[in-house]
């Protein structure tokens, strides 16, 4: 006789077997595979040679790695922090807007629905150093603004300034936590005498301190396997070896470009490999880090 | 002062994110001697842009294909997420802690990782070049649904689906009478999420689909880019008719299920 738990096991795996074969056919299965044919050398064409540890070899002196690593570490420093500052701002700003918030919430959360080869197209043009409307906004400031799509040196803080468009995203989160935080801790610093300066870097920041930590880990991680937009504006058809080319050529477009472009699966493999790794120290490291800083709610620090 | 701060703050602001949406219908109504000047006005007014890029590419069919490919995802994860996401929040059994932990580990898989093998796996199976790899690895569940409609689950009322249990419902019954009717704004969160990510995502397309008459609007678009917006023959109009071509359906979604999409994201961190 089966008794009432076993039934309840059963029927419980039954309703987890999709999960449970999409898990070793696409995530498990894959990465064994993976870490197999970083071993080989493998065109699809010919069957995979076994060559030992040559590809990671050859990634470590690799220029183009080392540029690629460069510049998606580089973008990574500056995309994270800008994109937390200004989605505080903006959610700062919605909480504030009351009635009309409903308005607000809508024209900056919908740039993040635009696909992001159609916003990489818009922004060739908003980011053109002659004709574009951010230099004609800077011009009204009286800056020059620089060639943000051709000169090598401005094309990654493009990259970022693009981004911030999709700002809204994250900000939505930080609004949804603003408005957690209990009002009797303003109410308490206001009676101390704290000015709104204070009142935000000792109670707001504090307060979700929590959402800032968990939106710059996901950032992070994304970041780090930055793509569609560098690839839409500077590679495929376009500019393929030129200087432009090599200012955004980030860590997963040079993968890609291995894997899909030289049919090099083997060694994109272990390029794969080598960020997986980078993207868990840089995680381990962000994980130590809020140990220090972030304040959770029910723990006393 | 206090109230002013905040209003002009929030103009600049509407000002600055809308900016890009108006000037990007007001560049494709424009003729190409004026594609660059920045202003709103589509002055002179050339709605043949749209004819144009039609007659040039194959959009209808990019359309038709994005469609097919958003719908088929956002179905299968929602099913097969509602599916999972029930099992992990209405039965007890060992393991299932441990396993709905690798189910969060995957979340913060890179995909980068799986991204070639997956690929070898779909050619040795004949489909490497196929739409099918677009949307199928959606039929086995996907994490981050999984995460989000377990929680929606657990919030049930305990003693309804109790009630039911001892009614003689069976497992099956208990998910599609009971538990699936309760959850419909999260089934909706998924939908609306994973319709989203499919009808926006490049990757994959680039990988997969090698045939034109397959694209979707983004390897279309990529195309269109390619060809239209570079050297002294560029056609920006072009390109721009194509880009609000391929982002109006999404912003219209958007206007329609705006709550979901909060809703979503909102979850995204109630770890």
């Amino acid at each position: 006789m089966v008794t009432a738990s076993r039934r309840e096991a059963r029927a419980g795996w039954l309703f987890l077997l999709p999960w449970v074969v999409g898990f070793l056919a696409f995530t498990a299965g894959p990465m064994l595979f993976s870490l197999w044919l970083s071993t080989t050398r493998y065109d699809m064409l010919k069957p995979p040679e076994h060559i030992g540890l040559d590809n990671y070899r050859e990634a470590l002196t690799d220029d183009r790695v080392a540029t690629a690593l460069w510049n998606t570490l580089f973008f990574t420093a500056l995309h994270v922090p800008a994109q937390v500052v200004v989605a505080l701002g903006l959610a700062a700003l919605l909480r504030r807007a009351g009635r009309a918030a409903g308005f607000f919430r809508t024209v900056v959360y919908l740039p993040v629905m635009t696909p992001p080869v159609a916003l990489a197209a818009m922004f060739l043009l908003l980011l053109n150093g002659q004709n574009g409307a951010i230099n004609a906004l800077l011009g009204w400031f009286g800056f020059t603004g620089p060639n943000w799509t051709t000169d090598p040196v401005w094309i990654k803080p493009g990259l970022v300034l693009m981004s911030l468009w999709t700002a809204g995203s994250t900000a939505v989160l930080y609004l949804a936590a603003l408005t957690r935080v209990p009002a009797e801790r303003y109410e308490a610093a206001r009676l101390d005498g704290a000015s709104p300066w204070r009142q935000f870097w000792h109670v707001t920041l504090p307060g979700i301190s929590g959402t800032i930590y968990f939106t710059a880990v996901v950032n992070t991680i994304a970041s780090l396997q930055v793509f569609t937009e560098a690839y839409t504006m500077f590679f495929g058809a376009r500019g393929k070896e030129s200087a432009e080319g090599d200012a955004a050529l980030f860590y997963v477009i040079h993968l890609f470009r291995e894997a899909f472009e030289s049919l090099r699966m083997g060694y994109a493999s272990a390029l794969a490999w080598g960020l997986f790794v980078v993207i868990a120290v840089v995680t381990a490291v962000q994980v130590r880090l809020s140990r220090r800083y972030v304040h959770y709610e029910g723990e006393r620090s | 002062m206090k109230r002013v701060v905040p209003v002009v703050g929030l103009l600049v602001v509407a000002a600055l994110f809308g900016y890009p949406f108006a000037w990007l219908v007001s560049a494709s109504l424009k003729d190409r001697a004026h594609v660059f000047d920045n202003s709103l006005l589509p002055v002179p007014f050339s709605p043949g842009n749209y004819a144009e890029v039609w007659r040039a590419v194959p959009l209808t069919t990019w359309i038709a294909n994005s469609v097919a490919v958003g719908l088929a995802a956002a179905v299968a994860a929602t099913v097969a997420s509602a599916v999972v996401a029930f099992g992990f929040a209405a039965f007890r059994f060992p393991g299932r802690n441990a396993l709905f932990g690798v189910v969060l580990a995957t979340m913060m898989l890179p995909g980068a990782v799986t991204m070639v093998p997956v690929y070898l796996e779909w050619h040795a199976l004949g489909l490497g070049t196929t739409q099918i790899p677009l949307w199928a690895q959606n039929l086995f569940g996907s994490a981050f649904y999984i995460f989000l409609l377990r929680q929606f689950f657990l919030g049930l009322p305990p003693d309804v689906l109790d009630a039911a249990r001892v009614d003689g419902a069976g497992p099956w019954r208990l998910f599609t009478r009971m538990a699936l009717p309760l959850a419909r704004p999260g089934l909706i969160v998924v939908f609306v999420f994973e319709l989203k990510a499919a009808w926006t995502d490049l990757v994959k397309p680039l990988i997969y689909l090698r045939e034109p008459e397959l694209y979707t609007l983004p390897r279309g678009l990529k195309t269109v880019l390619d060809r239209y917006g570079e050297g002294g023959e560029a056609q920006w109009e072009l390109v721009l008719a194509a880009s609000a071509v391929a982002t109006a359906p999404m912003v219209l979604v958007f206007l329609v299920a705006q709550r979901y999409f909060v809703r979503g994201a909102v979850t995204q961190h109630l770890e």
